[in-house]
């Protein structure tokens, strides 16, 4: 990745640190890196920091430091070694296998039912970055054979817990939405749970496995 | 003891408030909150609250409601709104108290598009993630503030009536300072010569999510495929169509549309109590400039909420 990382300046309160201009394991993994990296080590004056796909987004209070301390601070942290930085938790997901969608899927993809059903598991799938409402995890990793392009028209009133899938990707939703995604299923594992002392199951990093459970 | 409180009417937008759920943002939960937090701030303080604790944040569309039961203190702030309360028409950035059979209205005035509503006790609403403010998008939180709906204030205490001096820099102002990007390679000279050079007025299209700006067009040279990545609030971010919108309270965290600018988080309590219609421009400077005006900015704040305090004690 040559020429990066760039720091590019947000107001007076953060730093968007890009790791490469295209989605991408390198830049995705070098994203994960300094997030976790910060958590173990925040700067005075950190506030979050907020992973995608090729970028973090750094913030901190104006009022304890400035955008050059803030990139010297990253800079230092970006020459630590990777190990120290650990890897990201593995969650499995257990799913019925029942969305509105799976007819279409399969013939689509030229698949029976039951091949799409197990495509689906035989993913391996980590979370590239929430995004699109609380607790929408995009989970990169949707098999080859099963990726469509997202459907022309949304759907309205998609129930939360709906297992969704387009092109390379899938998410279990937490929240009753509209999507244009295709419905393969729903989950029965809890993603948001408000109540609970961890509120949100993953973390951008971690790896998930979806697994069928019956009706 | 409660206050009881039965709303008559509520327009679109009106929802409880409070400090907000910072940290979030990673699970694509924003921080929500006030839209102006110092007028929220400024209403809290004055009853002797603290400055995050939950309100109700009203919209251009109005709130009614009506004292069942009980009394307390209130303060209102926030805009030029008009307050009708027991037989009295005042502006806002005043303390009352509300009893029995008291009916309170607030509604648009001569400036302002969020008024604040605090109450000397607790509002018993719900919390979502640790805050009462609601996020719009699911209402979870203390959730919006409804026509028909009853409200609990429990442990209410009474003040003296007084008023809240509205500070000059609470005002709307015209001119919003904004760093350059982070996209603004995506846009060509002319075009980023043109966003600073320009009158924007805000469009209609405003809610706590954000505000469409009319003004030119700033439709990207090429149609640049943008990984999705973290926004902030005070964000402009520009769609296909070349149409510049703000981000505010309950901005989605992420998105993939090139940001041309970004305004200040000082000037953002002031923008957002312009008007659809009202006419604003951009004055880009550096990042250390940002930091600098955040740091002025915040001071004069602090020292002219640190007053309230002096005035409790005195």
């Amino acid at each position: 990745m040559k020429g990066f990382p760039i720091f590019r300046p947000v107001a007076e309160h953060g730093l968007l640190v890009e790791f490469g201009d295209s989605i991408g394991k390198a830049a995705h993994d070098a994203v994960l890196q300094l997030d976790r990296a910060l958590a173990a080590q925040p700067f005075a004056g950190f506030i979050e920091s907020v992973p995608a796909y090729v970028n973090l987004l750094v913030r901190f209070a104006p009022m304890v430091t400035d955008h050059q301390a803030v990139t010297a601070a990253l800079q230092a942290l970006l020459l630590q070694p990777a190990a120290a930085v650990g890897q990201g938790a593995g969650h499995r997901v257990d799913v019925i296998y029942d969305g509105p969608d799976l007819p279409e899927v399969a013939r689509r993809t030229g698949l029976s039912v039951e091949a799409v059903i197990a495509a689906h598991q035989s993913g391996d799938y980590q979370v590239a970055m929430y995004g699109f409402a609380p607790g929408y995890a995009y989970l990169s990793g949707v098999p080859e054979a099963i990726r469509l392009p997202r459907k022309e028209a949304a759907v309205r009133g998609v129930a939360a817990g709906s297992v969704i899938i387009a092109a390379g990707q899938c998410i279990v939703t937490t929240l009753t939405m509209p999507t244009g995604w295709w419905i393969i299923g729903r989950s029965t594992t809890p993603i948001l749970d408000a109540q609970a002392e961890r509120p949100f199951l993953f973390d951008v990093g971690d790896r998930v496995q979806f697994r069928a459970v019956p009706k | 003891m409660t206050a009881r409180l039965k709303i008559r009417f509520a327009g679109p937008h009106v929802s409880v408030q409070d400090a907000g759920r910072p940290g979030f943002a990673r699970y694509g939960v924003p921080r929500s909150g006030p839209m102006d937090r110092l007028a929220m701030a400024a209403a809290n303080l004055a009853l002797g609250n603290p400055a995050g604790a939950a309100v109700i944040e009203v919209s251009l569309g109005g709130l009614s409601l009506e004292c069942l039961e009980g009394q307390v203190a209130f303060a209102v702030a926030g805009g030029g709104f008009i307050v009708d309360h027991a037989g009295h028409k005042r502006g806002a950035w005043h303390r009352a108290v509300l009893r029995k059979g008291d009916v309170l209205t607030l509604r648009r005035g001569p400036w302002g598009s969020w008024c604040y509503l605090a109450f000397a006790g607790d509002l018993d609403v719900a919390e979502w993630l640790g805050a009462k403010a609601t996020h719009s998008q699911s209402g979870f939180g203390g959730g919006k503030v409804m026509t028909g709906a009853e409200l609990r204030i429990t442990q209410p205490r009474n003040l003296p009536d007084g008023t809240i001096a509205c500070p000059v820099f609470a005002r709307p102002a015209h001119e919003f300072r904004a760093t350059l990007g982070p996209q603004d390679r995506f846009f060509t000279p002319a075009q980023i010569e043109g966003f600073s050079a320009a009158t924007w007025r805000l469009s209609d299209a405003y809610d706590r999510m954000g505000v469409r700006l009319r003004g030119p067009d700033l439709t990207p040279a090429a149609a640049l495929d943008m990984p999705s990545e973290a926004v902030a609030r005070g964000s402009i971010q520009v769609a296909g169509d070349g149409v510049a919108t703000v981000l505010l309270a309950d901005h989605q965290t992420t998105g993939g549309y090139p940001k041309i600018a970004t305004v200040l988080d000082a000037d953002l309590d002031r923008f957002v109590q312009l008007r659809p219609g009202d006419p604003l421009c951009f004055r880009l400077i550096s990042a250390s400039q940002a930091i600098s005006a955040a740091r002025i900015a915040a001071q004069q704040r602090q020292q002219w909420l640190a007053r309230f305090n002096a005035a409790e004690k005195a």
